[in-house]
């Protein structure tokens, strides 16, 4: 039932785990790249591969954990992420979100999100959806029996291929920014004499902030 | 209207509101490191624009640095990848004339202990870097909090902050600390409390007598570790221990102004009768020595305890990770490595505290390789003038050079497959200090006697 407001339909893929953290879905090796991309192949990469990743390996020469969910035939074509509890915890690194994009997947759906990985999500246009452990079991189910996921992100709900699933609140802007892909600096910048004005009470009020090495060093 | 320190620091920074409802906040410190600023320069070039505040930036590498031989610079790191790394963050700071303390200055070091060393992380401030333990830089009363790589190159194009306001959160450790506990069993207790995702949409104030006796070293520890509980943000309110530590401080405030600073700081404290959304109350002599036994800092126990009987899938996966299984306890784990480092337990202090412990006494010969990493080139120097680099290296620990190190093992020092390690660092996260490894959170001290016994020890027993 496709809707002329799905934000995506796809396949669910469920990762039951509580506390994902960045170092799982991107190890540390990877971080070495100046680039946005091709980070991919190395999402998950300590679980989805028997041997230790490292940048520049060709990975189709990997051996493949088939236990894995992700390497496993049924969930290979995901696009949705399903986690539990605090999923993308610790490091700030936006690699994490980078690598779960450039793997495909469009939406991530938890029963909650660390702070940092949350805002990196939107800044890149990953969906991050909060739902209830009773809602989030109820699309474990639709993913084990490969229906297919719909996410309205317009009118905040989820639809399987029947019915509607479940409703899931989001921030307005949040929801208009991943619609619109707007520019955030842009739209910061048109408060630009404001923040000038600000900067320029703050030297007057704490002008110790704005001490340069030459004066002090 | 009473406030709390955050209410406070928040409004001293609060510039406008967006018609989305979010705030901008007005950034005074920007701190830069290899890793995740790369992608920002290039964001900002892409779309035509410059930093909006140079002298806010200050650049230091510090994940990607060997740790072993410094005399080459640049050349002397092997991985190419890496190095790229480390020149992109050279050239960008060149190319924008930000202050970059390089591989080649003494004041290198790891972003969060380079910061306050050098004064640069003042009481007031609001400071981002995109990195999740830049929440270490409230101990000093400022409202810190890591970023993404995208908030990075929004911060030096606008000098804001694009956020919501958090809730407050005040986490009290009243009475007095046995002797032996530090402020990382402190943090890793009240993680252990809360649970790592409890601080999420918080700012943790840290206060209570245990914290008011603590010095700024031994706070920094504990508000590093505030994201390891989920909040972006912890905080200690200003006090005189705040004042002496500052002083004379390379980039603080001097003469009329350090006058002006230190009369303006001194209300950088939450008000009587200000409220909490939250408040946990600890007794700081209820604390023992804490020692981490699966793969999230939640995952904690003290010393003289038992690993639990698994009551999640997580839990499970945890301990087959750690080839732990529940009912063995904690001091039967047989170490192979020790590491003494990191933004948490990296400075002056924590050397201190390690060497006390290691005078006179060798590390079992179980140990297959014990490194002590100092948090900075000038945290070094004043180990070696007061003899603590000799006494670790009598104890058989290397004696390293600055940087994150085997915290989350992005240069060569690494754990091997299977290899468990009391690690003074902050995450034990499956594979973040190497492949396969096995990382135990604990204190410096706890670390240094557990060197010596070859497996986990109460320290409190050691030093009686």
């Amino acid at each position: 039932m496709k809707n002329t407001s799905t934000f995506h339909a796809g396949q669910a893929v469920p990762l039951e785990r509580d506390n994902i953290d960045t170092d799982q879905i991107i190890p540390k090796q990877f971080l070495k790249s100046i680039k946005k991309s091709g980070f991919g192949q190395n999402l998950f990469d300590a679980w989805r591969y028997e041997d230790e990743g490292f940048p520049g390996q060709d990975v189709s020469l990997r051996k493949v954990n088939k236990e894995f969910i992700l390497n496993q035939d049924k969930f290979l074509d995901s696009d949705i992420l399903i986690s539990k509890k605090n999923f993308g915890c610790g490091s700030s690194r936006e690699h994490a979100v980078w690598s779960l994009l450039d793997y495909g997947f469009k939406v991530v759906i938890a029963e909650s999100f660390a702070d940092i990985f949350y805002n990196n999500c939107f800044n890149n246009g990953l969906l991050p959806i909060v739902l209830d452990s009773k809602d989030i079991d109820k699309l474990l189910n639709l993913a084990e029996q490969r229906q297919q996921i719909e996410i309205d992100l317009e009118n905040q709900i989820i639809f399987s291929v029947d019915s509607e699933v479940a409703h899931f609140d989001i921030d307005p802007f949040r929801k208009k920014c991943i619609l619109e892909g707007l520019d955030e600096i842009g739209l910061s910048l048109t408060h630009s004499e404001q923040i000038k004005e600000f900067e320029k009470n703050r030297i007057l009020y704490s002008p110790w902030i704005f001490i340069n090495e030459k004066e002090n060093g | 209207m009473s406030y709390t320190l955050y209410d406070k620091l928040w409004n001293l920074h609060e510039v406008t509101q967006r018609a989305d409802n979010t705030y901008l906040l007005y950034i005074d410190r920007h701190l830069i490191h290899e890793v995740t600023s790369p992608q920002a320069f290039e964001g900002l070039k892409l779309a035509g624009r410059s930093p909006w505040r140079i002298s806010a930036n200050i650049a230091t590498p510090d994940h990607n640095v060997p740790t072993t031989d410094r005399s080459k610079g640049l050349e002397g790191i092997y991985d190419e990848v890496a190095k790229l790394q480390v020149v992109t963050l050279d050239d960008n700071c060149k190319e924008h004339d930000i202050l970059q303390f390089d591989i080649h200055d003494r004041r290198q070091g790891i972003v969060h202990v380079v910061g306050p060393e050098q004064g640069l992380t003042l009481p007031g401030m609001t400071i981002v870097c995109g990195d999740s333990h830049t929440s270490t830089h409230g101990a000093l009363a400022t409202l810190s909090m890591g970023i993404g790589t995208s908030e990075v190159e929004h911060v030096l194009a606008t000098q804001c902050l694009k956020t919501s306001k958090l809730k407050n959160m005040r986490v009290t450790i009243s009475g007095e600390l046995q002797d032996g506990v530090t402020p990382k069993d402190v943090t890793l207790a009240v993680i252990g409390q809360i649970g790592t995702a409890g601080g999420t949409g918080y700012a943790i104030e840290y206060s209570g007598s245990v914290i008011e006796n603590m010095s700024i070293e031994g706070r920094m520890t504990v508000c590093n570790m505030a994201i390891e509980a989920g909040a972006r943000a912890g905080l200690v309110a200003y006090d005189k221990t705040t004042e002496d530590y500052i002083r004379n401080r390379p980039f603080a405030p001097k003469g009329e102004k350090w006058l002006e600073a230190i009369n303006q700081w001194k209300d950088l404290i939450s008000d009587k009768g200000s409220y909490f959304d939250k408040e946990i109350i600890i007794d700081g002599s209820s604390i023992a020595p804490q020692v981490t036994w699966g793969t999230s800092p939640e995952m904690v126990i003290d010393i003289d305890g038992s690993i639990p009987e698994p009551t999640s899938d997580s839990m499970k996966h945890a301990l087959d990770y750690m080839n732990l299984e529940s009912g063995k306890r904690i001091k039967d784990i047989r170490l192979d490595q020790i590491f003494i480092g990191s933004c948490t337990n990296s400075r002056i202090e924590d050397l201190r505290e390690a060497a006390k412990i290691l005078e006179g006494k060798k590390i079992s010969s179980t140990i297959k390789r014990a490194i002590v990493v100092p948090g900075s080139g000038l945290v070094s120097k004043q180990a070696i003038e007061e003899g603590l680099d000799e006494i670790f290296i009598q104890s058989g620990f290397e004696w390293r050079a600055p940087g994150c190190s085997m915290c989350l093992a992005m240069n060569p020092d690494q754990l091997g497959d299977g290899e468990h390690c009391a690690s003074t660092s902050n995450r034990n996260f499956e594979g973040r200090q190497g492949y396969g490894g096995r990382t135990h959170l604990v204190s410096p001290a706890t670390a240094a006697a557990s060197a010596i016994q070859g497996s986990f020890v109460d320290v409190r027993d050691f030093i009686s």
